[in-house]
This record gives structure tokens, sequence and C-alpha cells, in this order.
């Protein structure tokens, strides 16, 4: 391991992470009630202002994943009765449940006082949270965020969010911790969010460097990890975010590429902008897949799912719920298929990319059913051809490590020879 | 090309010259029907819809011939379609696109695309980009029966289809006229009703490939031809007896959105067993009640939809029991014997929701199987031959 992995924001993520689920594991004990919820559309701060811990289910997939534990997850879904067609974080999820439900900490998880089902931008959300009540038998609430159809949030579509908020979801949280709803606690974690938000865009935008200091990627998928999760709205948010943006600028000055799983990268070669989830399972063979050949992603659409700070949202202490409602409807996955093109369009152009490439993964309908149109379309804007490829996120039948590095040299040596017909 | 049927609506019709006008609009891709009541109505636009649930309602009123979109089934060469969709995505949206690149769907002038899944919500956007033209609305309807905030959505997101559609049409219609709607699409749940009824009660007599022909052609046609053809085929029925078989009684779930090649309904009924009940079109009976013709049409659509008791794989289930309990209702209600999963390949809402749906039924002591088919699956002995063991094992099982 290089010394630059030992950066501080790494060890202080690491060791939010483990005193997270150390609490998660003590949470029975010390009478902390405990919330399921999602990623997109994650109400954290309001968890949070309830004192509940939340756990996300696609972190501990994703985790899963990378401990290459998830294989055995799925097989133990599928023996249940679940297909072998459908999205594997919920396999590898119910997977892991049955097998002792121990979480990425290595120690058992709590089971939920509440299923808080943010129905944002993925239909198989709502699915997953009825299968999980099946298992833990607790009260379940839906806070139903209509899909932005048309490209942005109607005004109607906003007040019915904010009623759900107020009749469904507080009431519930109420229920399930025994507390009364504090607007104001609510309030100290949103500016707490909106601190660690702006520190996260500097991180982000780096990207446009030449050369990009950070991975916006790969790499990213790390840095935004806590505020994806369940550190938004908290002080070790705070400091964690900070701590990044002085590394990130720092390497920035210096004129330093992004740290891969090899070290510092120098030499960018390519600059891409990658579209879709990436694959867990062979996470850092995938990402040396392109360190090899000095391909440096600039920027992402999938480290947007849990919001599209970038595009100048906050959360914003002032209108506290509104806020809420905000947020949840401007997440990736929440955005129609136009708006997701305009996006990667508009990333090629600010972030001065040379390629782009999809990664499309069976499990998720959400990001995958449409991407071809999306190729085609982006192609047809930008006039760079982009590279497709296909795997899973989760389910490591469907990673092959040598169609995906064929299918990315060949991308490589067409982005040179259209670079060499240009520049003669 | 469908053929008119002579005799007028109101007169009788033999059964079979019932099922073969049905037919022959199943078979027609060029949606020849559609085309014509176009020709007809020169005032009039065709308006299309996905599979589940659509309002009706509001396209009838607002000037549309509301027409079912459920691609090309086995019927179809996929030639475009393939290269919109990963080959794990199921087969509906390429058909779908196949149908409208190949020109077929050039006689609509709006799209409503409701919230069934993820697939269909982002089909929404991709026509939006091919068909710039074209009104296309994504239908998220709400998810949880709340007479407060949810109702208020979906009266907004109805009255917003009544502006839309209306521009499209330049027809925003009175009140009375949304109520003249509603009263109709009662009548045809009621005929819906019905025929399902009469096929529970005498499934010899109601053989699922016609009732299901029945039911296409009503995708295609106006309401009040739907009502009268199937007025005409009930009565031909009555005057028709068969004789019963020695049949188990089954029901078929998870066919909601990308149906079923007709063969394979045929094989499940040739090898033995009656569907008594079953999920194909859901969208044409989604709600289970009449829908009041007084007070505010808006609301009053609005109210059904909330009060609704359809249970489906497409919306959230509130009740945390709902999912156990489902299969059992539906087999007692159907007086079946067994459940028949049959489920598209790669179909979230209907795979997810099969292990609950599955476990719940097992647990009544219910008899289940299940498989998955594509649209254009050609091959149906394999089908056959599971169908036949199960009708067999129901009646060795109902015997002991
Ligand atoms: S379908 Fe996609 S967005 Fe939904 S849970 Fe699975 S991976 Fe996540
Ligand atoms: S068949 Fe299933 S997955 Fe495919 S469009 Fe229909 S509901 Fe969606």
């Amino acid at each position: 391991m290089s010394v630059a992995l030992k950066d501080r924001s790494m060890v202080l993520q690491k060791e939010m992470i483990a005193d997270h689920f150390e609490k998660l594991a003590h949470a029975t004990e010390t009478k902390t009630p405990v919330v399921y919820t999602f990623v997109p559309g994650n109400l954290t701060e309001l968890i949070r202002s309830f004192g509940a811990l939340p756990v996300l289910p696609e972190i501990n997939a994703l985790q899963s994943g990378m401990r290459k534990l998830s294989g055995e997850y799925i097989a133990e879904a599928e023996r249940a009765g679940h297909s072998e067609d459908v999205c594997t974080y919920v396999k590898c999820d119910i997977g892991m449940m049955r097998s002792g439900n121990i979480g990425p900490g290595g120690k058992k998880l709590p089971k939920p006082d509440l299923l808080l089902l943010s129905y944002t931008g993925c239909y198989t959300f709502m699915k997953w949270f009825e299968l999980l009540r099946e298992e833990y038998d607790c009260p379940t609430v839906m806070f139903h965020v209509p899909y932005q159809g048309d490209g942005k949030l109607e005004p109607e579509h906003r007040e019915y969010m904010l009623r759900q908020l107020r009749e469904q979801v507080i009431p519930a949280l109420e229920k399930a911790t025994g507390r009364k709803y504090d607007e104001e606690k609510l309030r100290h974690h949103l500016a707490l969010s909106a601190m660690a938000e702006e520190d996260l865009v500097a991180v982000l935008q780096a990207g446009k460097k030449r050369p990009s200091p950070i991975d916006g990627y790969f790499g990213t998928v790390y840095y935004v990890g806590p505020i994806f999760s369940a550190f938004r709205g908290t002080q070790e948010g705070v400091d964690y975010y900070r701590a990044l943006r002085e590394e990130v600028e720092e390497r920035a000055m210096l004129g330093l590429g992004p740290i891969t799983p090899d070290g510092p990268l120098e030499g960018e070669k390519y600059r891409l902008v990658v579209e879709g989830p990436p694959n867990w399972t062979h996470f850092r063979d995938f990402w040396k897949m392109f360190a090899d050949e000095k391909a440096v992603v600039v920027a992402s659409t999938y480290t947007k799912v849990g919001g599209t700070y970038d595009f100048g949202f906050r959360h914003d202490p002032n209108d506290p719920l509104g806020t809420l409602a905000d947020y949840c409807s401007g997440c990736y996955t929440n955005l129609n298929l136009p708006s997701r093109i305009d996006m990667i369009c508009q990333y090629i152009k600010e972030y001065e990319a040379d390629g782009f490439l999809i990664n499309s993964v069976k499990s998720c309908n959400s990001f995958s059913a449409g991407q071809l149109m999306i190729l085609r379309e982006v192609e047809k804007r930008t006039g760079i051809p982009g590279a497709f490829i296909e795997s899973d996120l989760v389910d490591p039948r469907y990673f092959s490590a040598a169609n995906i590095k064929n299918r990315l040299e060949s991308y490589f040596q067409m982005i040179d020879a259209r670079r060499a017909g240009k520049t003669p | 090309m469908a053929t008119r049927v002579d005799g007028g609506m109101g007169t009788p019709m033999a059964r079979g010259a019932v099922v073969e006008w049905a037919r022959d609009i199943y078979d027609d891709l060029d949606f020849t029907v559609v085309r014509q009541w176009l020709e007809d109505h020169p005032k009039g636009k065709a308006g299309g819809y996905l599979p589940v649930y659509a309002p009706r309602e509001v396209l009838h009123a607002t000037g549309f011939l509301p027409v079912g979109i459920h691609g090309g089934g086995d019927r179809l060469e996929i030639i475009r379609g393939d290269a919109f969709y990963q080959s794990y995505i199921c087969h509906l949206p390429r058909s779908v696109i196949e149908l409208a690149q190949s020109g077929r769907l050039d006689m609509l002038s709006a799209v409503l695309f409701p919230s069934t899944c993820d697939v269909i919500r982002n089909l929404s956007g991709i026509w939006k980009l091919l068909y710039p033209d074209v009104y296309v609305r994504y239908v998220d309807v709400p998810q949880i029966p709340d007479p407060g905030a949810a109702a208020e959505f979906w009266a907004g997101e109805l009255r917003r289809l009544l502006d839309d559609l209306g521009d499209v049409t330049g027809h925003r219609p009175t009140d009375e006229e949304l109520r003249r709607s509603i009263a109709l699409y009662n009548e045809t749940r009621e005929m819906i009703r019905t025929l399902y009824a009469a096929r529970r009660e005498r499934p010899w007599d109601v053989p699922t490939e016609e009732l299901y022909l029945l039911l296409r052609a009503g995708e295609s046609v106006a309401p009040e031809e739907f009502i009268a053809r199937a007025k005409q085929y009930l009565a031909a029925v009555a005057a028709d007896p068969k004789r019963q078989r020695d049949n188990s009684r089954v029901v078929i779930v998870g066919a909601f959105c990308e149906q079923p090649p007709l063969g394979l309904i045929k094989s499940i009924e040739r090898a033995g067993c009656y569907i008594v009940d079953d999920d194909f079109l859901v969208g044409n009976r989604f709600l289970t009640h009449d829908v009041p013709t007084d007070g505010d049409p808006v609301r009053a659509l609005a109210d059904a939809f909330i009060r609704n008791d359809m249970k489906s794989s497409v919306l959230y289930e509130i009740d945390p029991g709902g999912k156990r309990s489902l299969m059992k209702n539906r087999v007692a209600a159907a007086n079946a014997d067994g459940i028949i999963f049959a489920t598209p390949s790669f179909c979230d809402p209907a795979l997810l929701d099969q292990p609950m749906l599955r476990n719940g039924a097992e647990k009544a002591g219910i008899p289940c199987i299940a498989f998955k088919y594509a649209e254009n699956t050609g091959q149906f002995q394999q089908f056959r031959e599971q169908a036949g063991t199960f009708a067999d094992s129901i009646k060795l099982w109902g015997a002991a």
C-alpha cells in the first residue's frame, strides 16, 4: 500500500465507518433506534434528528461484493426462490440476512425499528422493503418521490412530498423512536450537510483540472461514501470532507494525478466520463484496467445517485422539509433519460473528456434500461464515440475480465487513432 | 387486416365470428382498426398507453381513442428494437420500439407510460427523444392508499393530463363529458367482470384463448364496440354450451405486463388446465368498483384509485400480511386448485413479488408451479408438459 493511501481523509473515513458499525452492533443495548433506508433519496438528517442510526442495505451489499462474500449470499437467496433475473443487491442483502446478518464491520447488524422506504428513482426499492418486511416483521413507511418524467420538479409533486413527510414519515419516525420531531435539530443537521456538500463539490470539480487530481469514478465512490450513507449532516462528515478537499487541492497544486490501487497515477493519457455503477466484486481489477492505460475518469454519473450537488443543490436549513423534498427529487436515478443525457454531455464538455464509457449492469433496470439510447444520443451530440461494457454490481458470475479488458483496449486504441487523425 | 363484421353490433353473431373478429384485430400489427377509427372521426386522435394502469377515461374524454400498446408478441420480427436494449432486459420494450420504429404506431398523437416499472419509465424518456412531436407523459400513480396527500396528488396528475391531452386534441372536456367517459368505462369494466365471472363458472364454455382475444381487441376499438361484441359473445356462448372436462382449475399470476404468446395460453388449456383467473391485461379492470358519476369527476376518479382494492405487483403493498394472503384469497375467489406463476423473463415486478406470493400460497397448501416466457416464445412443448404434469398432480393430490 502506498504512503498516499494513508492520507488523513482515508484514516478518518475508516474510523468513522468502524465507529458507525460499532454503534450499530450495540444499538440494542444502548436503545438506539435503527432505521433502514436507501441511498438515493435518503433522509439521513431527519433520521439523525430523531437520534436514530441509518443502515443502508445497498452499502452493505456493495461491501459484501468487495469482500467477495456476495456470490454465496446471492446463491443463498436464489436457493430460497429468488429469481436469477433480478437485482443482485436485493439478493445479496437477503442472503446476508439469512446467513446471520453480519455487517461490513464483522458484527451482527441490528434489526430495523423502521423500514423507511424512500421510493426514489428505483422500482426495486419498493419490492426490496416488502421482502425485508416479510423477514423482519417491522413497521414500514413509504415515501413516494415522484419521478422527474418531464425533466423538472413539478410544484404539485413537491407539495405531495411535503405532505407525506409531515403526515406519514415524521409520525412513523416519532412512533419508531419514541421521540418528538424537533425542527431545530433537523436544521442543525442540514447546516452540517451543506458544509460538507460544499467541500465535496470542490473535490468533484477538481476533475476539471489537467491532470485531474482525482479519479471521478473509482476514487470518488470512496469520496461519496460518507455523504451518501450515514454521515451527511454530521460533524464527522464535515471534518472528513474538509480534510479530503485539502488533500485534493494540494495534489492539484502540485500537478499530481489521482491515487489508484497501485499508487499515484502519473502521465494522464485519457480523460473519460463514465455512466453506470461500477462492478464491486472485481473493483480493484476493474480500476486497474483503466489505471494501467493511464485512463482517468474525470466525472461520472454514478457518484450522483445520492445527490447532484455539483449542479448547485445544497441542503437548506431555512427550509428543512422543502429541502429534503428537493434533494430526493434531484437524485440522479430520479432524472429522466433526456436529463441524464444532458448531464453526460455537459460533463464531457466541461471536464474536457476525450471519451465516455457506459458500464451497463445486469441488475439495474433503473440505470440500464435506455443506456443504449444514451450512448447513441451522446455520440450524436458530442461527436465522441462511446464504449459500452456489461457487468454486474455484486454477482461475480457476470464479470468477464477478459472481455472487458479487450473492449477497453480497443476503445483506447480508437481514441489514439482519432487523435492521430486530428493531429497529424 | 381486421375485417368488419356484418350485421351491426346489435345483431346476434356466432361465437366463431366474434372470435375471428377479435383475432383479426389481435393479429393486425398495423392497427388498421385504429386507423379506420381516425378516418371515421376526423376530429379524434389516437392515444396509446403502455401497461399496466392508465386512466383511459381521461384519454377518451379529451377526444382520444385509447389504444393499448402491448408489443408485437410472436408476430413481430425484431430488427431495430434489439439495438435499444441489452439482452438482460425483458422483451416488451424492444418489441414496442420495433412497432414504433417501423412506423406502425405513427397514428398515435400521445402515449402514456404508467409507473409499472423502471423499464417502462425509462421508455418514456426514449420516446421523448425519438418522437418529439408526440405528447409523452410518465404517469406516476400514487403508491399509498392515503385519502389525503395521495388522492390530492393523483387528482392533480389527472387534471394535468386533462389539460395536456385537451391541448393535443383541442378539446378540454366539460365535467359532464368526463362523467360520460367514466360511465362508459364503468360499463366496460363491468362487462369484463361479467366475462371473467362466466369463465370462472363455466371455463369449458369460455376458453381463455377466446376471452383473451376479445380483451385484446378491446384494447384497440372504441369501448362501445367492445361492449357490444362482448355481449354478442356471451349470448353466443349461452346458445352453444360445451361439455365439461375433468380439468384442473388454475390461476395465472405474473403476466400483467409483457403478454404471453397466445400459443402459451392454448398450451396451458390443452394440457388439462382451466384458467379460471389471470392477470392478463389487468389494466382494463384495474378499478374494481364503479367510479361515481356524480360530484367532481376528477376527484371521483382519484378517490376510486385510492379506495381501490386491486392488489398488484406494480403497487406498494401497505398491508404487512397482504402478500402472504393474496394468493390464498385469489384462489378461493376463483375456486381454483392451483397457481401457475407465468412471468416474463427479467420482469422485476413479477419476479421480485413471486417469492412472497409463492410462500404465502404454499403455506396455505396451494400447489404452485412457475415458469418464465417471453412474448415471442415459439416453443410450447415444455410448457405443455409442465402444465400437464401439474394438472395431473392436482387431480391426484385433490383425490388423496
Ligand atoms: S435496481 Fe438499481 S437502483 Fe435499484 S436497488 Fe438495484 S442497483 Fe439499486
Ligand atoms: S415485462 Fe416487467 S420488466 Fe418488462 S416492462 Fe413489463 S413490467 Fe417492466
